[in-house]
């Protein structure tokens, strides 16, 4: 069995790098690209964490993982305890482990990353649900006393599952609505099988329906039935439908053929498995030279899919530059690595088309960075006579989303912002009508998984409270 | 889960399903529609309502085969159940008392138009039904629209059957005659619904027309189905399907219904190909 190892021995290691599919290999397949830490690659990586007595990582997790506690238990090859430990207070290890923004949150604040040896607290994580899974560990809930009140859970994504986990765990009755074939949200429609295998997302799924939760997928809360139509049935519900509408430029041009927002190139690839077309009867197109307008992780996902199906040329156009990007730092890194062509600080600013709607090109200008703005990025400006026409056959549009109107229209005395999002107490997740909370996308617009799932807790604390 | 009651085959390439879908059949409106998929590997398929019974817990829908998808569709029977099915979906036709108000059916758009006919006239509206088809076989739901509607034109390209020509002509007289015409709705393919608004607008008359645009979750998610109606880009899933046709950029709406020809050609080429197998 592994040990603790000496302090000193601690600082000497240097962090474990994960496993990779090699890049020449991946850009032909839709298989992951990280391959995870053997036991002896976790193991080692375990034994660098310095056991804080005030650990500073868990100020950065949003699911209040007690990370040391789950690290130490894989040095005493306790997988399974590391394993409930995480369980405790995060449903979604396998998924949070992969695609967690960690070296912004936990690993953030580990006090290696001063010496720039943060502790890889993911791909741990990672390790443990992927090692419970293959070993069919499962969390067994037994003497849970029912408190025989029923709640609804809008939106089978991260938010909402989790939501729904919390709440089922403390005895309450729990129904979570998904207006798509299959639960998960953008777990299942948005990010693509090679960052997130949709196995791995069916399996969690999975364990929170074990836990008891009964899911109800080709439910379209506000079509099927109104959120004022649920609150008569249910003591309460938590809406955390996400910010599913896309998002357009509104450039000239942009309702050509093959002008896609992300929304519609990842769903058709992931959700409906177009990349398996004709296998699978959706189809989807692929360009011979694709620009991508965007710099988040959305656009890398949008570009790596257009690369495996078999373009030839993915361009990623992005107004800014890759220091500003709000894509994951690995997601960058491994889009580069793959061949997408970066043209950083370049606007769109026509999509150029024939008679039948055919894309055949896309006219941008070159941009210069200037003061920051109130995102506290540098505000990108024109350079006059820098146009220039890009060759691109196909364009995929991936700047954000916005909020979906569909559930906010079917809720009375719930209300929305500006921009369509729901008002709520940043504490507790509650809207402005009572026992109606909100959280996830559908409040923050586009963040993280890992804001939706500290979302769900959030709520799932103030649902409880709300209903003793 | 949805399950098929009743299935029966109108025509070679025209069928009509009736399936067992009891929170749908309570909510839906006329001018509504519903996303099926066959199966996991399937396409989700929107289809306009023909009709639907409240009390029974059914919704009718009727289909062309022209593609893969399609094609499995006909190859369901009674019992069987749907890998998924979803609605209503889209805004309802907006149904009031208008005075006298004429609806359009083209092809399979005769049984999308019907429950919003017989809306139309439920509320107290003259409504003057004009359908038509290639042929006489593919003039469907007549009894049905005869019933839903206060008077019937029927028309067919070759004159096999009543008036030989297009609904367009009808509709012309029709306007030319009827001094009050308020409001016109057409359904059908594209190209006869431009056709109807080039026919109306002289009259000074709205059409609203229903679009089908290619659409994939059909709730406002991945923005296929968007079409430039009065310049601004709108989403038929939720903003539609119905829009004033005198507003729709059609040149546009046309060309988009193309993206996938050659990719949908190639998937029921094979699909054939596997039959001929079996």
């Amino acid at each position: 069995m592994a040990k603790m190892i000496p302090m000193k021995e601690r600082g000497k290691r240097t962090p474990r790098h994960m496993p990779e599919q090699d890049v020449h290999k991946r850009i032909h397949n839709f298989n992951e690209v990280s391959l995870g830490y053997t036991k002896e690659d976790a193991i080692y990586e375990a034994q660098r964490c310095l056991q804080c007595r005030s650990p500073t990582c868990m100020d950065g997790c949003p699911a209040d993982i007690n990370i040391p506690e789950f690290i130490k238990k894989i040095v005493e090859e306790n997988f399974t305890g590391s394993y409930f430990e995480i369980l405790k207070t995060n449903n979604l290890p396998a998924i949070a482990g992969r695609v967690c923004p960690q070296e912004e949150q936990c690993s953030k604040a580990c006090v290696w990353n001063k010496a720039n040896k943060a502790i890889h607290i993911g791909r741990l994580e990672r390790f443990v649900a992927d090692w419970a899974r293959d070993n069919k560990i499962h969390l067994e809930r037994v003497g849970i006393e029912k408190k025989n009140k029923k709640i609804a859970i809008v939106g089978s994504g991260p938010a909402g599952l989790t939501c729904s986990a919390d709440l089922v765990k403390i005895g309450y009755d729990v129904t979570l609505f998904e207006a798509l074939q299959k639960p998960g949200g953008v777990l299942v429609y948005g990010i693509p099988e090679f960052r997130l295998p949709k196995a791995i997302v069916e399996y969690e799924i999975g364990e929170i329906k074990r836990l008891g939760v009964t899911i109800e997928t080709d439910f379209i809360v506000g079509l099927t039935k109104s959120v004022d139509e649920l609150a008569e049935e249910f003591d309460a519900i938590f809406l955390a439908n996400g910010a599913g509408a896309p998002r357009f430029l509104h450039l000239p041009g942009e309702n050509l053929n093959d002008v896609y927002s992300a929304n519609e190139f990842l769903t058709r690839s992931n959700l409906m498995k177009a990349y398996a077309f004709p296998k699978y009867d959706t189809p989807i197109k692929v360009g011979k030279k694709v620009a991508v307008i965007g710099g988040g992780n959305v656009a890398m996902d949008s570009a790596r899919t257009a690369l495996r199906l078999g373009t030839e040329e993915v361009h990623l156009v992005y107004r800014r530059t890759s220091k500003e990007a709000p894509a994951r730092k690995e997601e960058l890194t491994h889009a580069e690595e793959e061949g997408i062509i970066f043209d950083f600080l370049t606007l769109p600013l026509k999509i150029l088309g024939n008679e039948q709607g055919d894309i055949n090109g896309m006219e941008c200008i070159k941009m210069r960075l200037g003061e920051p703005d109130e995102s506290g990025r540098r505000r990108p400006i024109y350079i006059d006579g820098t146009n220039f026409i890009l060759q691109v056959d196909l364009v995929i549009v991936a700047i954000g989303t916005a909020a979906n109107p569909i559930v906010a229209r079917s809720a009375t005395g719930v209300k929305t912002n500006k921009w369509g999002y729901f008002i709520t107490d940043e504490n507790t997740c509650s809207t402005t009508r009572k026992g109606i909370f909100a959280g996830g996308d559908i409040v923050r617009g586009a963040a993280t998984v890992i804001s939706a799932v500290g979302d769900g807790k959030r709520a799932a604390k103030a649902i409880n409270n709300f209903l003793q | 889960m949805s399950k098929i009651i009743r299935v029966e085959k109108w025509h070679d390439v025209i069928y009509s399903m009736w399936i067992k879908a009891l929170q749908i059949s309570m909510k839906v409106q006329p001018g509504q529609f519903v996303i099926l998929m066959i199966d996991e590997k399937g396409e989700r398929i929107p289809l306009t309502v023909a009709d639907y019974h409240r009390e029974e817990g059914w919704v009718q829908v009727v289909f062309q085969t022209v593609g893969t998808s399609t094609m499995k569709l006909a190859q369901m029977s009674i019992g069987d159940e749907f890998f998924s099915f979803i609605g209503p979906l889209g805004k309802p036709s907006e149904i009031k008392k208008y005075g006298t108000v004429i609806t359009i059916g083209g092809g399979t758009g005769i049984a999308c138009i019907h429950p919003i006919t017989r809306a139309l006239k439920e509320v107290g509206n003259k409504v003057i039904a004009i359908i038509g088809a290639r042929t006489k076989e593919l003039i469907i739901m007549e009894e049905e629209m005869k019933e839903a509607s206060t008077e019937l034109h029927i028309t067919t390209d070759d004159g096999s059957y009543m008036r030989k020509g297009f609904v367009t002509e009808v509709l012309k007289e029709v306007l030319q005659g009827e001094k009050n015409v308020r409001k016109v709705w057409a359904i059908g393919p594209a190209i006869m619904m431009k056709a109807t608004c080039a026919v109306a607008k002289p009259f000074g008359i709205d059409v609203i027309v229903s679009l089908n645009a290619i659409m994939v979750d059909g709730t406002g998610m991945c923005g296929s189905c968007r079409v430039t109606v009065g310049g601004q880009t709108k989403y038929t899933c939720v903003d539609g399907p119905e829009f004033n046709g005198h507003l729709v950029e059609w040149r546009e709406f046309m060309n988009r219904l193309t993206r996938y020809t050659e990719l949908e050609k190639l998937s029921s080429k094979m699909y054939k190909k596997k039959c001929q197998r079996k």
